[in-house]
């Protein structure tokens, strides 16, 4: 029981910590995204499209299916699909400086209704109607080897497959690229303040394009994570959307600090457990533990806009186009 | 002896459209020197400085640095060339430091290594007498601090050639004092600086040379030595050129306004207005001339009730009631209803008054819409209005419906004052009404201007014009850096008079 909810958890927290790792790398370059959870279902979906060739061609025996070519071809596949997405609301609002909330949400409708067509597309292939990919979904769940040597510990903690490691490698690299290099120095005066970072040489539309298009493959991540955990690497409907929501909020709970976004997502995957796993709690009580997230992250924004530390302020110049001065 | 020249200006010339903002300057500084550029508004200061520091290209002439024809295309070349220039509004992260400031954008291939950099900070700041730490954050610091930033800023990245635009614009006179001691010791290591003001007794404490500017034009050079405040102010605002506004006599002005003592902050917490004392009279325009930023704005924005006074009143006589009512403890909404109209023309016309997407009719709106009884809008008042303001004004537009967005600068100014002008106010305040108007509308504002004097307004006008001043108003209230700095009787004044008071802060004032 225990073990289930622990597991359960972790699972949760790396389809999270994807989600909001990239988009807060996104925003630390002033660039609001909402449409994150679209992105989310985007980049998930095109690892099921990429399932779904690479089980053709390994039945043609045109490629064999081993653990390199499972991950490597659907984590690449995971990473343009996302790319795509986003590059559509970079464009729009740093190119053309379009509104970023509209725009946003805009993406998120398009990226759920795309995920929805190009998963059912994948799905009608199957004569059962669901078509899964176990034998690449298997390769994302191999743990780590001592893990089921250490009992309770490696049972809970241990039981989820690279993909948890690799985000928290993901999570301190950006920390330490942020807060201790020149480029991360100059992403933090874009989200701040554009127009002093342009007058200091730095290319504002550089840095906003670069961070916005990573923090989406990263975020991306979480979909292909979450298909790959807990449908076989089939498509399943609507199920990431809310984790990117859920992503969105966490950036806020954070304060904008990479670091503490473990904690953030451990906690919302934790409650996100609380009301999925328990099974014997009645269903309104369900819904209530999935609010909690969002009353924290109200609170956690009520508190911080209360103190007024500049540290804990989102970037300044977040959700603003920019405009150089012309005169 | 030509060695000795840090930066040469040859013949520049640079224009926008078809305005001249700069028209053949010529002007030079040499290692070791301070020159000021002194000049009114729009004659062209922050333009040619602009062009040194690589932001315009000029359309004619050359620039040398140290005797060498250079080409300075982007702020990119002016750093190459050891041209540092520190804006009025600062570029600076709030959330950084110092030093993290200081670093930015450097093209220094290692890390950012804070620690050697805020090493150098100290030892930049020790070597000209700047007193900051360089860890602080920026949120946390003053006015001053911010502008030592800005000065470090360019001196780390090796300037040789420091350009200030009116720094001590946001500085107190301690503070001031203490950025010319550190600008002298950066004279007396050989910096070369150019600095932009228009405070004369500035001009003459601080600088070796004094270029003056005129409209565009380049009046001269002058050795500080050799010189003095008439002098300057004579080049600054030139013969008096006649306008032929016609101005009548004013009759039976009767006591409107009584402003007493007034003083306020702005949002940084800078005293903006220093007990200002004034009577405005109905029947009668008083002028208030003074340089941009002086507290004009916030002078029409206490009486209108959108700023916080700190301390002082404001009284009026209403007409009605013949009482006297204290407008300080009144609501923006409440002194309006007394009578009391804002015509403020900001810089981008449309930031304050009228909503630009909105139609001309929607916008006389704005200002009646609470009067409306019933559940729906009622159109038919604010059509009929727009409909004579249109034709009164001459308001050139498609019809009444068209966006306000989409007329000209001076349409739009036509709207906004007609619409203020049209419920017969008591006091009618105008900021800078004719800003950016040709000279037929300019004269169609000061004729609505004069109509409501002899309607028996009392009309406060904002002026930039020292010409259009002295010929429409009756008095005019001459203000410095936030205080009163004269009263002149506008028909007897000269433009001199004027623009010494203009160019008089109080605490140069009290030392004459």
């Amino acid at each position: 029981m225990i073990v289930s909810f622990i597991n359960a958890v972790i699972g949760y927290f790396t389809v999270l910590i994807y989600g909001s790792t990239g988009e807060l790398l996104t925003e630390k370059s002033g660039n609001l995204n909402l449409g994150t959870p679209g992105i989310m279902c985007v980049g998930g979906s095109f690892s099921v499209l990429c399932g779904y060739f690479l089980r053709d061609m390994a039945a043609k025996g045109t490629i064999r299916l081993n653990a390199f070519t499972a991950i490597f071809l659907t984590l690449l596949a995971t990473l343009i699909g996302s790319l795509l997405v986003t590059l559509i609301y970079a464009f729009l609002t740093i190119s053309l400086k379009a509104n970023q909330n509209v725009t946003g949400l805009a993406v998120t409708t398009f990226g759920t209704g795309l995920s929805n067509f190009i998963g059912a597309w994948v799905n009608s292939k199957a004569e059962s109607g669901i078509m899964a990919f176990p034998e690449i979904a298997d390769y994302y769940k191999v743990t780590l080897p001592f893990a089921n040597k250490l009992g309770f510990f490696g049972d809970a903690f241990l039981a989820s497959g690279f993909m948890t490691y690799l985000s928290l490698v993901i999570v301190f690299v950006l920390a330490f690229v942020i807060r201790k290099t020149r480029t991360g120095l100059n992403l933090r005066s874009v989200g701040e303040n554009p127009a002093t970072a342009d007058s200091a040489g730095i290319n504002v539309t550089k840095y906003r394009y670069l961070a916005t298009c990573i923090g989406g493959m990263i975020s991306g991540l979480g979909g292909l994570y979450f298909l790959m955990q807990y449908s076989d690497g089939g498509w399943n409907k609507n199920a990431i959307l809310p984790f990117g929501w859920l992503s969105v909020a966490i950036v806020i709970f954070v304060v904008w600090k990479p670091v503490l976004g473990i904690i953030g997502s451990a906690t919302f995957g934790a409650l996100y457990a609380l009301s999925n796993s328990i099974t014997t709690i009645p269903p309104l009580t369900q819904q209530l533990f999935k609010l909690f997230p969002y009353i924290v992250t109200v609170l956690v924004l009520t508190i911080s806009s209360m103190r007024k530390k500049r540290e804990l302020q989102p970037p300044e110049s977040l959700g603003l186009p920019y405009f150089r001065e012309e005169r | 002896m030509s060695s000795n020249i840090a930066i040469e200006l040859r013949n520049i010339t640079k224009r926008f459209g078809s305005i001249i903002a700069n028209n053949n300057v010529s002007l030079s500084v040499s290692k070791g020197e301070i020159l000021s550029i002194l000049g009114e508004n729009g004659s062209g200061k922050t333009t040619l400085m602009n062009m040194i520091s690589g932001i315009y290209y000029p359309d004619e002439g050359s620039i040398l640095i140290n005797g060498e024809e250079v080409v300075i295309s982007s702020p990119k070349d002016a750093f190459k060339y050891k041209i540092g220039m520190i804006h009025q509004h600062f570029k600076l992260v709030d959330v950084f430091s110092a030093t993290e400031n200081i670093v930015l954008g450097n093209e220094d291939k290692s890390l950012a290594n804070i620690k050697t950099a805020e090493a150098k900070v100290t030892e930049i700041s020790s070597l000209y007498g700047f007193d900051i730490d360089p860890k602080k954050k920026v949120y946390n610091m003053s006015v001053s601090e911010k502008q030592t930033v800005e000065i470090i800023k360019v001196l780390y990245r090796g300037a040789d050639i420091l350009i200030l635009d009116e720094p001590t614009a946001v500085l107190t006179p301690q503070e001031t004092e203490k950025l010319f001691s550190v600008l002298r010791r950066m004279r007396d290591q050989g910096k070369s600086i150019i600095i932009i003001t228009h405070k004369l007794h500035e001009v003459l404490s601080l600088s070796d040379k004094v270029a003056v500017l005129r409209k565009g034009e380049y009046v001269g050079t002058v050795e500080t030595v050799g010189t003095n405040e008439s002098e300057l102010t004579e080049m600054m605002v030139g013969k008096k050129i006649t306008l032929n506004i016609e101005r009548s006599a004013v009759e039976n002005p009767v006591k409107r306004l009584e402003v007493k003592h007034i003083s306020c902050k702005n949002r940084e917490g800078v005293q903006v207005l220093n007990d200002i004392s004034f009577d405005a009279y109905g029947g009668e325009i008083l002028g208030i001339a003074g340089i941009a930023g002086s507290g004009q704005r916030e002078l029409l924005e206490s009486i209108a009730g959108l700023q916080h006074l700190t301390e002082g009143e404001i009284l009026y006589n209403n007409p009605k009631t013949n009482q006297q009512d204290n407008l300080r403890d009144k609501t923006p909404l409440q002194i309006r209803d007394l009578g009391v109209r804002l015509s403020f023309v900001p810089e981008d016309r449309l930031g304050m008054g009228l909503v630009g997407n909105m139609d001309i009719i929607d916008n006389m709106m704005l200002r009646s819409y609470s009067k409306g009884k019933s559940l729906f809008l009622e159109r038919t008042g604010p059509k009929n209005l727009a409909a004579k303001i249109i034709n009164d004004l001459q308001v050139v537009t498609p019809d009444a419906t068209t966006p306000v967005r989409q007329l000209s600068g001076g349409n739009v100014q036509k709207v906004l004052v007609g619409r203020e002008i049209s419920s017969s106010p008591k006091v009618l305040m105008a900021a800078y009404p004719v800003r950016g108007l040709d000279i037929n509308s300019s004269y169609l504002i000061y004729n609505l201007l004069n109509q409501q004097k002899e309607n028996g307004t009392a009309v406060i006008f904002v002026g930039e014009d020292l010409d259009v001043l002295i010929e429409l108003c009756d008095r005019i209230l001459v203000i410095g850096s936030g205080s009163i700095t004269g009263v002149v009787d506008a028909r007897t004044t000269t433009k001199e008079e004027i623009g010494l008071l203009m160019t008089k802060s109080k605490a140069a004032g009290e030392g004459v």
